[in-house]
């Protein structure tokens, strides 16, 4: 794991260097794909050398860059934990999230390229506008429908079975890396996306919940569901490790058996 | 995503080689000479090596396509869908294997 100590801090460090520097500590480069509207017309790879341990994350080096070389890289990052999903981009021409990346992970050896998510509109450096994306989301109707009033002073009750039929797609945390990572979008932008269809899956098999038929109709739509070619490529983003092509593929069968 | 894509490869590869055959047979409605004239020409080595590309096509799509139709109908199909594809690649070279040389001497010992 720690093969890669290349340029191990050397002699008496200082409380300073050891900060600077600390043992184990490598030099690795990040190519990254800069984009400020405000001076390019087109965006540009720019190298960054940043001196990291194994154990850091892409988010870290990240950091650092802004914080020690150039303040003007731009990203989104919030709980730097993997549970608000701010931090997707494509690293070494796969989506994941930054924060969850450790260097160690890729091969540091050589340069680590990292760019924002495709298929959205690239706004500046690694952060692109995810309006058509919540837009889907939104479309989708991602709440309980429900006609009746829960029991009084009580939530409603679900069995475990019940419960267990959806848990799989509880676990969105809307972070784009499928939706962004799907060839269909890539070429269609009016397509759903993975997310969407992740989303409504969530309600769609959730028993307390009314509204599976307008969501089955809305999904069966020409840019629905039917869209999906199952190239994969969302179930291999997923960080959360959902299984969303097979969501897909529920919801398709679930539109080919309640209806004909 | 690879499967993908040679999906897409081969499937417009074999539409347009069919698209091209059934104007080739249709031509013996119109001439029996000039068909006669276009399929002697298909009796070259070039060619020989053509089918063997045409077949090696055809065999992913197919096996390719039974795959997609375990992943669209079988439900633990997506779970399944790397091995599955492995599976393809594998029944797609003992195939060739058993095809190509066969077909090689076939259109050389002419
Ligand atoms: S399904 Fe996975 S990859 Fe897609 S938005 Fe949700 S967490 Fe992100
Ligand atoms: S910063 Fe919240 S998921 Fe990475």
């Amino acid at each position: 794991m720690s093969t890669v100590t290349v340029e191990a801090a050397q002699g008496p460090a200082l409380g300073d260097d050891l900060e600077a520097a600390p043992p184990g500590s490598f030099l690795v480069t990040l190519i990254i794909r800069r984009y400020i509207p405000e001076i390019d017309d087109e965006p540009r790879w720019q190298d960054f050398d940043v001196r990291v341990l194994p154990t850091d994350r892409i988010l870290d080096a990240l950091h650092k860059i802004k914080w020690e070389q150039d303040g003007s890289l731009t990203f989104r990052r919030s709980c730097a934990h993997g549970i608000c999903g701010s931090d997707a981009m494509r690293i070494n021409g796969r989506n994941r999230l930054a924060c969850k990346t450790l260097i160690k992970d890729l091969d540091p050896s050589k340069p680590i390229y990292v760019e924002a998510i495709k298929g959205l509109p690239l706004e500046k450096d690694l952060v692109v506008d995810m309006e058509p994306f919540f837009e889907s989301y939104r479309q989708i109707q991602p709440f309980l429908i429900a006609s009746s009033a829960p029991p009084e002073g009580r939530e409603r009750i679900q069995n475990a079975v019940a419960r267990e039929r959806f848990d799989d797609t509880t676990k969105c945390i809307l972070c784009a890396a499928c939706t962004s990572s799907c060839p269909v979008f890539w070429t269609d932008g009016q397509y759903f996306g993975p997310a969407a269809i992740v989303n409504a899956h969530r309600f769609i098999f959730d028993d307390r919940d009314e509204g599976s038929k307008v969501r089955l109709d809305i999904l069966n739509d020409k840019e629905g569901v039917w869209r999906c070619r199952t190239t994969f490529n969302c179930s291999e983003a997923c960080p959360r490790g959902i299984e969303v092509t097979k969501a897909i593929q529920e919801v398709k069968q679930a539109l080919l058996t309640h209806r004909s | 995503m690879w499967s993908w894509v040679l999906h897409r490869i081969t499937g417009v590869a074999i539409f347009f080689f069919l698209l091209v055959h059934i104007l080739d047979t249709a031509l013996v409605r119109v001439s029996p000479e000039a068909y006669n004239a276009v399929i002697g020409t298909y009796q070259t080595p070039i060619m020989g090596l053509g089918e063997v590309a045409l077949v090696g096509a055809i065999v992913f799509h197919a096996f390719n396509g039974l795959r997609i139709i375990l992943i669209d109908f079988w439900s633990k199909g997506t779970r399944y869908q790397k091995v599955m594809f492995y599976v393809v690649i594998a029944l797609w070279v003992l195939t060739m294997l058993a095809f190509t040389p066969r077909h090689l001497i076939n259109v050389f010992s002419h």
